[in-house]
């Protein structure tokens, strides 16, 4: 039988993940609320997500609040304008620069640590071996790690915020003589809760795609130790534009109900 | 006498590929059945359906007289804590010690203490491999031979009635195949349980077997002890024994 463009295309195949993502989605939901619950493993997780990302989330968001107010600040001079600077550099972090640039690196870090970890443990049987001790390696391994990097990614971009902040106020302090209290009191009075919101409710939804996508790519890992390199790199790379569009979406979706 | 696995006119393929066409087995109490066959003759996949790795096609699967594709998750589960499985590879938790690598299945089935503490469980079945020094041990602070005993002694800890394995000696050296062999009898002996080995080793066979199955083509080609099958004049069995 000839085949047709689409069952060659790429398009088919794309369409095929897409459904069982979906479906590791929704396995993800039943067995997240049926006992017994791993919570030591849970835990664990937490503690390995939060701790491995923390120094890199931190470097970053310092040269991201240094970079952004660097490189804005002659712009808002020659407008007269520099005392909005903390209020500008506050909104655009928090809003928008902050979380996608710390999911980012969270996919990076955590999604390939994942997608290796998961895909390493499949190819050398050690998911079977959990299977046939009548243990359920779902559970054990993509529920935890999923709730973990849900629960995370909010608080590293929480903190890569707070640092992002405190570099732009070094700048505005080493350039403009800002006081501490000054520039936070400028850029709070900014801030309202359409700001504060949904940045905060779409970074819950990074931090879900990241391990839904790393647990996918690695539980599915085949063609041995090559099967391996390649899940933690698509972990990586579908994570990362899944963010995007997620961010697309969220944007869109606050700009419905809070008129940005 | 009731088999402790039976399997009748099983059925696998992947895709055109046929591996398994027609096969057929008793286990019985006590017994160690060995399965030999070249590489992809579809001795792993066997092994993998029995304990619901894989799915069948067609064919009678039973095992302790329950049908293995009519079990619910939560009873296959619960079968799976009868029917050890020792992994070509060991497959232990490269991220846990040797302790958490026993703790493990036992912590998730605790009816298997049989009133016992963990930690003396634990101390006990490293005892029966000769292995109780390697307690606070990574998996790759350990060589190959041990590796194997340890993955053994995660498979005993939770007394299964039945062990399948897969391979046990392949990888190891004579002398190690020849102490993981001693082993497996001696795990035999002490715990009861029967055998269903899959190998290459005849060495192995030759001490281990009650009876052998030569599996070609996916289907039991011949039958017996080790003794009446190395006198087949069949060439395509003889080729097993030169």
């Amino acid at each position: 039988m000839p085949t047709t463009y689409f069952q060659r295309s790429g398009l088919r195949r794309y369409l095929n993940e897409t459904g069982e993502v979906w479906l590791f989605a929704q396995r993800f939901f039943r067995e997240a609320v049926r006992r017994p619950f791993e919570w030591r493993e849970l835990l664990n997780q937490c503690f390995i997500v939060g701790n491995q990302s923390l120094f890199l989330v931190g470097m970053t968001g310092l040269i991201m609040g240094l970079v952004l107010t660097l490189q804005t600040r002659p712009t808002m001079e020659d407008f007269g304008a520099e005392a909005y600077m903390p209020a500008m550099v506050g909104v655009s972090i928090i809003r928008e620069i902050g979380p996608v640039i710390v999911a980012l690196i969270c996919a990076g870090k955590i999604g390939s640590s994942i997608g290796a970890e998961l895909g390493s443990m499949k190819v050398t049987e050690q998911i079977a071996a959990m299977e046939v001790s009548g243990t359920n390696p779902f559970k054990y391994l993509v529920v935890t790690r999923i709730l973990a990097t849900t629960l995370m990614v909010p608080l590293l971009v929480i903190f890569g915020d707070a640092v992002a902040l405190f570099g732009s106020y070094l700048v505005e302090h080493m350039k403009g003589d800002v006081s501490f209290q000054l520039f936070f009191n400028k850029v709070f009075r900014q801030l309202s809760f359409s700001d504060l919101v949904p940045a905060t409710i779409k970074t819950f939804f990074f931090g879900f795609a990241i391990g839904l996508i790393g647990c996918y790519k690695g539980y599915h890992s085949r063609k041995g130790t090559a099967g391996v390199g390649r899940a933690a790199n698509t972990a990586v790379v579908v994570a990362s534009m899944l963010l995007f569009v997620l961010d697309f979406i969220a944007v869109l979706v606050a700009d419905i109900f809070f008129d940005l | 006498m009731e088999p402790l696995i039976h399997i009748d006119n099983l059925n696998k393929s992947f895709g055109e590929q046929h591996v398994l066409n027609g096969f057929h087995l008793d286990l019985f109490e006590g017994e160690n059945l060995v399965i030999v066959g070249k590489s992809g003759s579809g001795k792993s996949v066997l092994l993998k359906c029995i304990v619901r790795l894989l799915e069948a096609d067609s064919g009678v699967l039973e095992v302790l007289g329950k049908s293995i594709p009519e079990l619910n998750q939560y009873e296959m589960d619960r079968l799976r804590t009868e029917v050890g499985f020792l992994f070509q590879g060991s497959a232990l938790y490269d991220s846990m010690t040797v302790r958490e690598n026993l703790e493990f299945p036992l912590r998730r089935h605790p009816e298997k203490m049989a009133g016992q503490d963990v930690e003396s469980l634990i101390v006990s079945t490293l005892e029966s491999v000769g292995l109780a020094h390697t307690i606070g041990l990574m998996p790759e602070e350990l060589s190959g031979g041990m590796q194997r005993r340890i993955a053994l002694a995660r498979t005993l800890i939770l007394r299964p009635r039945i062990i399948l394995y897969d391979e046990p000696t392949s990888g190891l050296d004579p002398i190690t195949a020849k102490e993981i062999i001693e082993l497996m009898l001696k795990a035999q002996r002490e715990y009861q349980t029967s055998a269903l080995i899959i190998t290459h080793d005849m060495d192995c066979a030759r001490v281990i077997a009650n009876r052998m199955i030569i599996l070609i083509d996916g289907r039991n080609y011949a039958e017996g002890s080790y003794e009446a099958l190395s006198a087949l004049p069949d060439p395509r069995v003889q080729a097993f024994f030169k």
